[in-house]
């Protein structure tokens, strides 16, 4: 198991590289740059600003640079449009905001879409599970860019009970909104799995051979048909962790939060290379740190599944 | 008394196509230490009749008639009812031994979750019986393996901890359905020997689902076959080997291949199982049957009682012809 880990944490360094260069590489790709604008600067100024940045070097240096100064100081570097703040200061106020609106609605999406998906496929063909299905497809099929504003329309301006956006520090009367708009598609989604899964268990022989065990309907539920019907849930949850971070772009725009997801969208549009790069390492060992974390679950429920 | 008396057993399943009869007017009983073999070819019923005595049809079955264990009614009854009498006092094994155990939970607390269940026992008491009751099916180094998953032990010893388990409380009934089948040759001899042996030692009755009539030989006291549903016949086990009064009975035994036969070609029945979605006018073998007569495709034979023995036959063909 430990040795496992090791061997995951080892395969994660050269992913991490390779997921640098390719973005670094990519983003200089793309035409324009931080500098540009609509109305050019005179050659020399920008000539003096690209040398001040060190964008006047070959990309494989810039590369080596941006790396030395990320292993030697964990300095992500300046940023190129917010001229006062470095993107060490932007991440470390950004990804707290992402990452406490981003753990609700996980939480939220856990604890709604399992509970549902199971009373469904428990109550199977009744009108309970009818209707789990029913909102757990209307929840899938609403984006959030449709969620976000009705639920502004719906309990700032008409019902005057939540504010309509901002942060202040995540109490709860700013994150219940967010959390709301980007938990609901994914709690269907588990909704839905879970279900599918569980109909799946329900019909296997060994529910069988329990039930003919004489055992109450509890005992068989939580002993013999939860787990095996987690275990496709857990398989989902690594891709929708990092979809809830990434996700929040529209959380941030619609209700002003302030999280990463907004800086990134910024960052692309601007050519905010070092801000780019930051957020892409943050979420990239995120996804990297959550499969790993899917997998020892999967591990623990599944014993044939052994490191 | 009988053991458990079954009366007029009728089981039907509602599918999307239609109604399926799968059992029609099933009856027999058996008596306490007797072993009873049920035979048929797949989707003949006979599986069905014995999850509609224990309450566990799919959610699409319904059950109708009467079931009687211990002389009190225990068909369609609650829940509740049922789990007192599951595992205690009718157990059951089943076909697959792969899939029958959970393969997320370990045997010890598949085994052990029986006795604390239905006897209050202590997790420690509960752990050292269920380590004698492996002993008790022949399972090597019973206190370690019991720790294990059901996936590091072979077939055959999976379905000895599939009886291990359902002996936990001593039922009085032991339902087989096709404990064998899945097995290979050499192992389906050994769990044979062993329910035999267990049937001995701790004087149950067996019912013995199979289509194997090589498992029903020497191991039942009586036997019964079932076609589309219904019964064919039904006596002493070695009454029906020694002369099948059924035309069906006769082609299951014919169907058996024999090493001193010269002959190259396997013998079977001519023909295919029922539709079960149609109810079956008159006998349900007819369209296969050698000896049917205009009668057998219109009117449904009875299950008659033949001479003064225990032997019964539903036929309309006379016993004479077939032999």
């Amino acid at each position: 198991m430990i040795n496992y880990i090791i061997k995951r944490i080892g395969v994660a360094i050269p992913t991490l590289l390779i997921l640098i260069a390719v973005t670094f590489y990519l983003m200089h790709a793309a035409p324009g740059g931080p500098f540009t604008s609509e109305r050019p600067l005179p050659p020399q100024v920008l000539a003096n600003i690209e040398a001040k940045y060190g964008l006047d070097q070959p990309i494989w240096r810039q590369m080596i640079n941006y790396l030395w100064g990320i292993l030697t100081e964990f300095d992500f570097g300046p940023s190129y449009k917010y001229h006062d703040r470095t993107v060490n200061e932007i991440i470390s106020h950004g990804f707290p905001i992402t990452l406490k609106y981003g753990f609700w609605s996980f939480i939220v999406a856990i604890g709604v879409g399992i509970p549902l998906g199971a009373i469904a496929a428990i109550r199977k063909n009744t009108w309970i599970d009818y209707l789990a299905v029913g909102v757990s497809i209307g929840a899938q099929v609403l984006p959030n860019f449709v969620m976000a504003p009705l639920l502004i329309i719906v309990f700032t301006l008409w019902l005057d009970w939540l504010p309509g956006g901002g942060w202040n520090g995540g109490e709860w009367q700013y994150l219940v909104m967010p959390v709301i708009a980007l938990s609901t598609s994914y709690m269907a989604s588990i909704a839905r799995i879970t279900r599918s899964s569980m109909l799946e268990v329900l019909n296997t022989n060994y529910i069988r051979t329990a039930k003919s065990k004489g055992l109450p309907t509890k005992v068989i539920f939580f002993r013999h048909v939860l787990k095996p019907s987690l275990l496709p849930v857990i398989s989902y949850l690594g891709p929708a962790f990092v979809g809830l971070i990434t996700g929040s772009v529209l959380i941030d725009i619609y209700f002003s939060t302030g999280g990463m997801g907004y800086f990134f969208v910024n960052a692309a549009f601007n050519r905010d290379y070092s801000v780019m790069m930051g957020i892409t390492i943050v979420v990239g060992a995120l996804t990297i740190l959550f499969s790993l974390i899917a997998d020892l679950l999967y591990a623990w429920i599944d014993p044939k599944i052994r490191y | 008394m009988s053991l458990l008396e079954v009366k007029n057993l009728k089981v039907e399943f509602e599918t999307a196509d239609g109604v399926v009869n799968a059992v029609n007017n099933v009856n027999f009983s058996i008596e306490e230490g007797k072993i009873l073999a049920i035979v048929g070819e797949s989707g003949s019923g006979k599986s069905q009749t014995v999850f509609a005595m224990t309450g566990l049809l799919d959610h699409n079955g319904s059950a109708t008639g009467s079931v009687k264990f211990e002389g009190e009614e225990i068909l369609n009854i609650s829940n509740q009812k049922l789990n007192q009498i599951r595992a205690e006092k009718i157990a059951m094994i089943f076909q697959d031994p792969m899939t029958s155990l959970n393969p997320y939970v370990r045997v010890s607390d598949q085994m052990t979750e029986v006795l604390v269940h239905h006897h209050g026992a202590s997790k420690s008491d509960a752990l050292k019986q269920s380590i004698n009751m492996l002993d008790a099916v022949r399972i090597p180094d019973a206190s370690n393996r019991i720790r294990m998953y059901p996936h590091e032990f072979s077939g055959g010893m999976r379905q000895r901890v599939m009886i291990a388990m359902s002996l936990l409380c001593k039922p009085k009934l032991l339902i087989a359905d096709e404990p064998t089948t899945a097995l290979d040759v050499t192992v389906q001899a050994q769990i044979m020997k062993l329910l035999a042996d267990l049937q001995k030692d701790f004087g149950m009755s067996i019912i013995l689902i199979t289509h194997d009539l090589g498992v029903v030989a020497g191991n039942s006291d009586d036997m019964l076959v079932m076609y589309g549903g219904e019964i064919m016949e039904i006596g002493k086990t070695e009454n029906i080997y020694s002369a099948p009064t059924h035309p069906y009975t006769q082609g299951l035994m014919s169907a058996v291949p024999r090493l001193d036969d010269s002959e190259e070609r396997l013998i079977t029945i001519p023909g295919n199982p029922p539709n079960m979605m149609k109810s079956p006018e008159g006998c349900p073998f007819s369209p296969r049957c050698k000896f049917a007569v205009d009668k057998c495709n219109s009117d449904s034979p009875a299950l008659l009682k033949i001479g003064n023995s225990d032997h019964f036959r539903s036929c309309h063909v006379d016993k004479e012809k077939i032999l």
